[in-house]
């Protein structure tokens, strides 16, 4: 049995300590948290061991790997901690707060060998799977521009916030909800160099920014823009999805579906000319156990497979938390340099 | 329970298989009369519960059936707590405590005079109960014989294997409101498996049952083998899982589980209704 902890207790922290102690392969040992509401909670309905300071815990527990889902800017001191003692580490994103300290802690992983991931979710959904595995097969021959957009109801009143309304945190809808466009632009089209025309619109919070707007030119040379809001209540949830436009057509994709519309037919792909929609309902990557969405587990069940099978993973390792990382400090110089 | 239980979905843009279709929805219902007509047409088809989940709409549509009682003399709502998006959002924007003051009825501190936020820290009991009693007040003066606790919510506490909470959950609905207790979940067999572990027998549970075994956790086999040998009363949902299957191969397949009690599914127009509700009464009897 692989052992783990968990630090952090929040929304994404509660629901990973869910999905682990549903995992067959790993046990969790302990959690850490700030909150003595939460950590009672977990002495009185469960065996885990709680422990408030992520120190003690990683001192006195005899942990494999540890997952941390703490506000951002403690992701550095308590990942650096837990490579430093040889263990296996999931990260939540954004990955890190600035790119010298990312660097940092993509060295200490790969210098102390340790399997590492970030929780860039949607890599683990099957549509955006399906996206990219036609982009690689050229269905769209060549590309001549893509839009990443996320949209959801997050701020959409102006009030005193938490953590995630504080920039120098972590907070805003560029970290928060932009890093994930950011993600899968960059894994699934192809790393994006420079931003220009950047826009960080104040909606109703602040101090941080509601929404992102802006251009992203990408290694290859294709352009294409973010447009990503959190203050947008016509979405009952976060919506993400990426259009990509090519000379043979185009692909429209988020979380429930993918619609393909081709000039001429791609036999390869059974494709025809016109359009074809493909459905998560035949595209889910199937979990054993489901909470809010199979990409959560799959997620989790890579981690622990990589660390099973001694392989670091092919999905969201921390250099690629890092170069998601890189591309939002690229937006935020842009924006101030206007 | 009634064979045929109308759900909510198409009213609060939930659609699983499109985020357009979703939009297209929430459009068509942006007024409570759009609803209420949608329901009307159900009750005239003869379908008597209503499964919902607690929206903030919901406590509209209950007005209305407070002001015309005779209409709705004979109508049962199951209400579905709590509406997971809701305090998911809350708990983004402002923290677990955050969530629990805005929630909570009345201000926290006062409703916990005696200890404060100590209290409040260890008596999760307490916590739980004010958060329903919260959740059910809309629906006061209207018959709710089963309360369901939502599968985010019930697949959490499964997951951090916190059972003595259902255990609180049950004996709270039934004390209090007098209800049968029901279960949402994506993980039927698991959960199954830990209610009857904290003593908890023949549960209601609602969860996705359909020949593709959409979002049907664990696998179809192991899902259709407690179908046949265990005891538990379930209801099945996502039959047609998210619009991949035809109404008729969905409700054969159910056709094959005669311990499936009730049957939930949702639609916008009186001829799916209509349709839909005929092809359940014929194959599962």
């Amino acid at each position: 049995m692989i052992k783990g902890a968990i630090v952090g207790l929040g929304k994404m922290g509660l629901s990973h300590a869910a999905i682990l102690g549903a995992q067959p392969d790993a046990e969790m040992v302990a959690v850490c948290d700030a909150s003595s509401l939460v950590l009672n909670a977990f002495k009185k309905y469960s065996q885990v061991k709680t422990y408030s300071d992520y120190k003690e815990m990683m001192n006195k527990e005899p942990l494999d790997f540890v997952l941390i889902a703490t506000p951002t800017r403690f992701h550095y001191p308590m990942v650096k901690l837990a490579l430093e003692r040889g263990l296996h580490v999931f990260c939540e994103k954004p990955f890190s707060l600035t790119v010298s300290e990312g660097e940092e802690l993509v060295r200490l992983a790969d210098e102390k060998g340790v399997f590492n991931q970030v929780g860039y979710h949607n890599h683990f959904i099957g549509t955006f799977r399906e996206l990219k595995r036609l982009l690689q097969s050229r269905v769209l021959g060549d590309l001549v521009h893509f839009s990443g957009e996320a949209y959801g109801p997050v701020v959409v009143k102006e009030k005193v916030g938490t953590w995630r309304s504080k920039s120098e945190e972590g907070g805003g809808c560029l970290y928060d909800y932009a890093s994930h466009v950011i993600n899968l632009i960059q894994e699934i089209i192809a790393r994006p160099v420079k931003a220009s025309g950047t826009q960080l619109k104040r909606i109703f919070s602040k101090s941080v920014e509601d929404a992102v707007y802006g251009t992203l030119i990408l290694e290859n040379g294709l352009s294409g823009i973010l447009s990503v809001n959190w203050s947008d209540e016509t979405y009952r949830k976060m919506s993400t999805s990426i259009t990509v436009q090519g000379k043979n057509g185009k692909i429209i994709c988020d979380a429930t579906e993918i619609k393909i519309y081709l000039n001429e037919p791609v036999e390869k792909e059974g494709l025809d000319k016109g359009w074809t929609i493909k459905y998560i309902t035949d595209l889910a990557i199937p979990v054993d156990f489901y909470l809010r969405g199979e990409e959560y587990s799959a997620q989790i069940d890579n981690f622990i497979d990589c660390i099973k099978q001694k392989k670091q993973t092919d999905y969201n390792s921390f250099e690629q938390g890092l170069c998601t990382d890189k591309v939002i400090e690229l937006i935020i110089a842009d924006y101030k340099k206007q | 329970m009634d064979k045929v239980l109308f759900g909510d979905n198409q009213f609060f843009a939930v659609n699983h298989a499109s985020d357009e279709k979703a939009r297209a929805q929430s459009i068509r219902f942006k007024e409570d009369s759009a609803i209420i007509n949608v329901i009307d047409q159900a009750i005239d088809l003869g379908i008597n519960t209503f499964m919902c989940t607690t929206h903030d709409r919901i406590g509209n549509i209950c007005d209305h059936m407070r002001a015309n009682p005779l209409r709705y003399k004979d109508f049962n709502i199951y209400p579905c707590m709590p509406y997971a998006h809701k305090y998911a959002n809350a708990v983004t924007e402002l923290g677990i405590m955050g969530t629990i003051k805005q929630y909570v009825p009345g201000n926290v501190f006062g409703t916990f005079a005696k200890g404060g936020f100590a209290f409040i820290s260890k008596d999760f009991k307490s916590l739980m109960e004010l958060l329903i009693d919260a959740e059910m007040k809309m629906f006061r003066g209207i018959k709710t014989p089963v309360i369901f606790i939502q599968n985010v919510l019930v697949d959490l506490i499964l997951g951090l294997k916190m059972f003595e909470v259902f255990k609180e959950y049950d004996a709270y609905i039934r004390k209090k409101y007098n209800a049968e207790p029901g279960y949402i979940t994506m993980n039927m067999p698991a959960l199954l498996d830990a209610l009857n572990s904290v003593g908890i027998e023949n549960p209601i549970i609602c969860s996705s049952i359909n020949k593709i075994g959409f979002r049907m956790s664990g696998g179809i086999e192991v899902y259709e083998k407690y179908l046949k040998e265990k005891e538990f009363r379930p209801v099945a949902m996502q039959v047609l899982a998210a619009g991949a299957l035809r109404p008729e191969q969905a409700t054969e397949y159910l056709g094959r589980f005669p311990k499936i009690e009730s049957v939930l599914f949702g639609a916008s127009s009186k001829s799916h209704i209509e349709e839909t509700k005929s092809l359940i009464e014929t194959h599962c009897k």
